[in-house]
């Protein structure tokens, strides 16, 4: 299988201007890559940076050093550095993100957040109307929620919307940052199945996972990220 | 992939719709904008934020052909594929840019509508101008884009000023969205409005630029509304561009003081 | 051309008034003439003593006389002049009358009409005052006026190439009414920025569903300048065009004054499928029968019968006369 992204001596430091300009060194000298078809877990305790690092990887927060290069349309991008207009085409086209929170869009009906992904690169409203709506039956997001928007519904029931949101449309990428988190069993069981099915159509999957059966379920290789675990390292998981 | 997708990744241009360098006009020190540089592409949307006095009015006016910078220039790209110097340009050719494929929709509706006649020759007036001289093909354009900004086609004949603010707003869109403009100025557009009405122009204007391909330079002090509307946002102050990038990136993981202050400052609901 | 007929016209004439206006008899035979108002009025008369020809001095006339050559090289286009004040109020025609001065020469046969008619209060004090301040004569018949001073109609007879028509216009700007910025109106002007002129028929039609516009119809001059051809009605706009007579216009408060000379296009603005149409009645006049010209309304009796009757007073007097002599 052909690697999709890799990641090289990746830094990651905030700046506390406010706060009489500390400096938080987060993430240092990170290297790994990942093959398509493969799901490698971020591993570490709370605050080791895991969220961090799938947030630089999103170009959501800005890498201090280093290069994060991912195989989009053919060809190798580096998104350190890269403009808003490269980094936007990579997240149209290439790379997906479901985080436990939906950041929610006035007005606008679940049905519709959830089919954006896939109006954006072009499909038919019919096509996309249909994927949107068997994602959220396999979701049981009951069907009279559809036309309304996500703002009032459950904290469940907005992170089962957002997931339907990230697995819309196939990602050669995907970032996930804990879609498993307080979700009851079947619905956990809905979203293991989906991981394991864009995995099977040769997606590379970087996830962040809490619940340790969620984890066994969809990991194929762990990232420590524990502090001070030097040298960083990758190891097969093995089972 | 399918090949729609294909086909849209192909034909993404390569070659920017609007082109900036050095924009600078100073009323006083560090009151105006300099030194501003960018380029936008088809379809972009960048967002101009920065408290009040920060010199964002001052740069749209002048990326907007409203007023000649004390140096530096602005490029436009036109359907033709050719490249105009905006401020070389004859006056003649600035007003055809900006009522064929440019608009500018104001922060007060007022300043961007024609108060004194109806909804639907506000609408017409664009085509007029480029020459529509057919009564039947003026209105239907009228009734079309009513519906298009949520308003009920049978108002065609009320004058705006029995509108409410919201309607106003979407009034003034439609008046410049009837000509397929390639690049949209706003300014302020929710500034006025309340939050309930806010949203829903929020959401119509989301759509509209993705359905129509639309750049669009977007001032606001409301970062929210940034955040919705904007791929890439300026950060500026005292007459500069502090820092410049990716919507989220900025608010999320600022990186200059300014920006820091100004995303902390936001009061969460 | 008609350019050099104003200034050979009137150049020479206004030397003549100059040294004509001492001669000093006071008219009453002229005023006689006025209470018969379809009576020919042949001979000059003398001037009022201590006025200048026509009432102007000779280098306002001369500065009008220049603002109008501009205006006859440029069709339709507003052009500034330093009015003077009239010995009456704005509003009451002393643009045209200005005009009239500055074009007006010793051996000029002046008509004047209001609202079609030769013997409205106006239309009396304005022939009177260039008699008594020029001494030319003066006419209430088309066909032998050399300069008709109007401010609602054009003559029903047709106008010949050594006629010259002075409009009294109150606001010469046609784009006033959608854009109060004078700055912002000559701009438009320059750069042929006419889109909004069809904003004003758009909504008579989405008001009235047709273009209800029925005076000061604006009109395109020689494909380029918007023009307001002064409150004449629209029935009016099409002898404008290719007129063989020069046609001045002059705004005596907004101190504007233009042209459109001879064989010029004039075209009424419309929309395609509202193309633009003149008035017209089911009645005929109820004196001299005509179905051509554009026709009043009167109201003749409590019941609120209604007639019509020509405006043009002298071209229905015509017809009357000529049906009278048919008649013997």
């Amino acid at each position: 299988m052909n690697t999709l992204i890799e990641v090289s001596d990746l830094s990651k430091t905030f700046t506390l201007h406010q706060q009489h300009g500390v400096v938080l060194n987060v993430l240092n000298g990170l290297s790994f890559s990942v093959r398509a078809g493969e799901c490698l877990v971020l591993h570490g305790q709370s605050g080791a940076g895991k969220s961090t690092l799938l947030r630089t990887l999103y170009g959501n927060y800005l890498a201090a050093g280093g290069s994060i290069r991912m195989l989009h349309d053919g060809a190798w991008v580096d998104l350190v550095g890269a403009e808003p207009r490269q980094v936007l085409a990579v997240r149209r086209q290439t790379l997906g993100y479901v985080s436990q929170f939906l950041r929610v869009i006035p007005r606008v009906a679940t049905l519709d957040v959830v089919m954006e992904p896939a109006l954006a690169r072009g499909w038919s409203k019919v096509d996309a109307e249909t994927r949107a709506k068997s994602l959220l039956s396999r979701l049981n997001i009951p069907q009279a929620l559809w036309q309304l928007a996500p703002g009032t519904f459950s904290g469940g029931e907005q992170q089962r919307v957002n997931i339907a949101r990230g697995f819309m449309v196939a990602w050669p990428l995907m970032l996930l940052d804990e879609p498993t988190a307080s979700l009851d069993d079947a619905n956990r069981q809905v979203v293991l199945e989906l991981i394991n099915e864009a995995k099977a159509a040769g997606s590379a999957l970087i996830g962040i996972f809490h619940d340790r059966a969620a984890r066994e379920a969809v990991a194929d290789r762990f990232l420590d990220m524990t502090p001070d675990a030097a040298p960083k390292q990758e190891y097969v998981y093995a089972s | 992939m399918s090949a729609a997708e294909k086909l849209q990744l192909h034909n993404e241009p390569v070659q920017p719709l609007f082109s900036v360098r050095d924009l600078t006009l100073l009323y006083g020190p560090e009151k105006g904008c300099q030194g501003v540089s960018f380029d936008l592409y088809p379809g972009e949307v960048l967002g101009i934020v920065g408290e009040s006095g920060s010199g964002k009015s001052t740069l749209l006016s002048l990326l907007s052909g409203r007023c000649p910078p004390d140096r530096g220039t602005v490029s436009y790209r036109n359907s033709d594929g050719r490249l105009v110097d905006l401020y070389s340009a004859s006056e003649a050719q600035r007003r055809t840019l900006l009522r064929t494929e440019w608009g500018f929709v104001e922060q007060n509706p007022r300043d961007g509508l024609r108060m004194g006649v109806s909804a639907g020759a506000n609408i017409g007036e664009r085509l007029m101008a480029q020459g529509v001289r057919h009564y039947g093909e003026l209105r239907a354009a009228g009734i079309d884009w009513l519906s298009q900004v949520e308003i009920d086609p049978l108002r065609i004949d009320d004058l705006p000023r029995t509108f409410s603010g919201g309607m106003q707003q979407r009034l003034q869109i439609a008046r410049n969205l009837v000509s397929s403009p390639r690049l949209i100025f706003m300014d302020e557009p929710t500034g006025g409005l309340d939050v309930s009405v806010q949203a829903r122009l929020l959401d119509l204007l989301r759509g509209l630029v993705r359905e129509l391909d639309l750049a669009v330079v977007i001032v606001t002090h409301d970062l929210a509304v940034a955040r919705l509307l904007a791929d890439r946002l300026m950060v500026m102050r005292r007459s500069h561009v502090v820092e410049a990038g990716l919507t989220d990136q900025i608010l999320d993981d600022p990186q200059h003081p300014y920006s820091q202050l100004l995303v902390s400052s936001v009061l969460q609901p | 051309m008609n350019t050099n007929e104003i200034y050979t016209r009137s150049e020479p004439a206004s030397v003549v008034g100059g040294r004509s206006a001492g001669s000093g008899m006071y008219d009453v035979v002229h005023e006689d003439a006025e209470h018969r108002p379809y009576a020919n009025q042949a001979g000059a008369v003398a001037c009022e003593v201590g006025y200048n020809f026509a009432y102007l001095d000779e280098q306002t006339k001369r500065m009008i006389r220049r603002g109008l050559l501009k205006a006859v090289a440029v069709p339709g286009y507003q052009v500034p002049f330093g009015g003077r004040e009239m010995p009456l109020p704005y509003g009451w025609g002393t643009g045209g009358m200005q005009l009239t001065a500055a074009i007006l020469g010793a051996d000029d046969v002046l008509k004047v009409i209001d609202q079609g008619a030769d013997d409205t209060t106006n239309a009396v004090s304005i022939r009177r005052f260039f008699a008594r301040t020029a001494g030319v004569k003066t006419t209430t018949r088309t066909p032998e006026a050399t300069v008709i001073q109007t401010r609602h109609r054009i003559p029903e007879t047709p106008l010949t190439n050594d006629q010259i028509m002075v409009y009294q216009v109150p606001i010469p700007e046609p784009l006033r009414f959608i854009e109060p910025s004078e700055t912002e109106t000559r701009t438009m002007h320059a750069l042929e920025d006419y889109g909004v002129m069809h904003v004003k028929l758009y909504e008579d039609i989405a008001t009235f569903g047709h273009i209800a516009t029925s005076y000061a119809y604006p009109v395109t001059v020689d494909e380029r300048y918007v023009m307001d051809p002064s409150p004449i009605p629209k029935f009016d706009n099409p002898k404008l065009h290719m007129s063989p007579a020069l046609m001045l216009f002059g705004a005596g408060r907004e101190k504007r004054l233009y042209a459109v000379p001879p064989f010029t296009r004039v075209v009424s603005l419309d929309f395609d499928d509202h193309p633009f149409a003149i008035q017209s009645w089911d009645e005929c006049c109820a004196f001299c029968g005509s179905r051509e010209s554009y026709l009043d309304e009167l109201i003749i009796d409590d019941a609120g019968s209604k007639r019509f009757v020509c405006s043009d007073t002298d071209y229905c007097m015509q017809r009357r006369d000529a049906e009278e002599e048919g008649a013997q």
